[in-house]
């Protein structure tokens, strides 16, 4: 299983852009200890706990957006990896309750790979009106890894585009029939 | 466009793909060995190409394909006559002395340098 950081695709143009978002939830166990609460000697707490969506995180939903914008373009067919972050900036952190949108671009495309162009936006439930709120771009390169590595074998079915991607794509009504 | 005016290009490209100062990107550094490119560059190095100039680069034309991995080509550790004749024949834009001295396949990678780029531009707009 493929653990998702992503929720839902909003949006699909096929080889131009894909539209996703993410909800950032305190059920989420990772953000107890991103970062959780610092105490003293005596258990005293000294440093309330902060729970924070990693950016690392952040950046594998960007890679599951913009990857599945690669694999649509070719069917599925290839098993699409995520090869180069060339760059990426985030100016915002994104907190529980928050909603985070990705939107990838195909800027690129060939048999051996693609490059994405994205953008991070947040909505912060609390504050409405602000809409989404640009907070980051991420750019990255995928390599379609059966044209890269010659000689070395990799099993036939789809690994990349597991069981996971499918029910995601399903229940964001995308039709999925690879 | 001038050899200079292209060389500004290739090199704009290189810092863009490698993050690599503009003085690093000498005429004869290699990608691999001084720039410190790694495979999937070698793709991001294509594509921005392909942006800055407005060309389109097929699959093997700037870049070798298969050839180290060809029996015919490969043979204990080393480049044969073979091999070489046809590194030449494909990649034009690459100079190929250094290898012919040195046939090691460990030091195929050295001979994509920074010239290699600009030869290879130049001549596809010369085209």
């Amino acid at each position: 299983m493929r653990w998702m950081w992503i929720d839902r695709v909003l949006e699909l143009a096929p080889r131009e852009r894909l539209v996703a978002v993410k909800n950032v939830s305190l059920a989420e166990d990772h953000l107890h200890d991103h970062f959780g609460a610092q105490t003293d000697a005596a258990g005293r707490v000294v440093r309330a706990a902060q729970p924070v969506m990693p950016g690392s995180l952040i950046l594998e939903g960007m890679a599951q957006t913009a990857g599945i914008l690669v694999g649509h373009a070719e069917g599925f067919r290839e098993k699409v990896i995520l090869a180069k972050v060339t760059r990426a900036t985030l100016e915002r952190d994104a907190f529980p309750g928050m909603t985070l949108r990705y939107t990838a671009r195909l800027v690129q495309q060939s048999p051996q790979g693609a490059s994405t162009q994205g953008v991070v936006e947040l909505f912060d439930h609390a504050k409405p009106g602000e809409g989404y709120v640009e907070i980051g771009r991420i750019d990255m390169m995928f390599s379609h890894l059966d044209q890269n590595m010659a000689g070395a074998e990799f099993p036939e079915h789809n690994f990349v585009f597991s069981e996971s991607f499918r029910t995601l794509l399903r229940s964001s009504g995308i039709a999925c029939d690879f | 466009m001038t050899r200079d005016e292209i060389f500004e290009k290739v090199r704009g490209v290189l810092v863009e793909a490698l993050g690599v100062d503009d003085d690093e990107v000498a005429p004869d550094a290699s990608l691999t060995a001084d720039l410190g490119a790694e495979s999937i560059d070698f793709l991001d190095i294509v594509f921005q190409l392909e942006q800055a100039f407005g060309f389109k680069i097929q699959q093997g034309e700037l870049f070798p394909e298969n050839v180290t991995q060809d029996p015919t080509f490969v043979k204990d550790g080393k480049v044969t006559a073979q091999g070489l004749a046809t590194l030449k024949e494909r990649l034009p834009h690459i100079d190929f002395a250094k290898l012919e001295a040195d046939p090691r396949i460990t030091k195929v990678a050295e001979v994509f340098t920074v010239d290699a780029l600009v030869n290879f531009c130049q001549r596809k707009l010369a085209a």
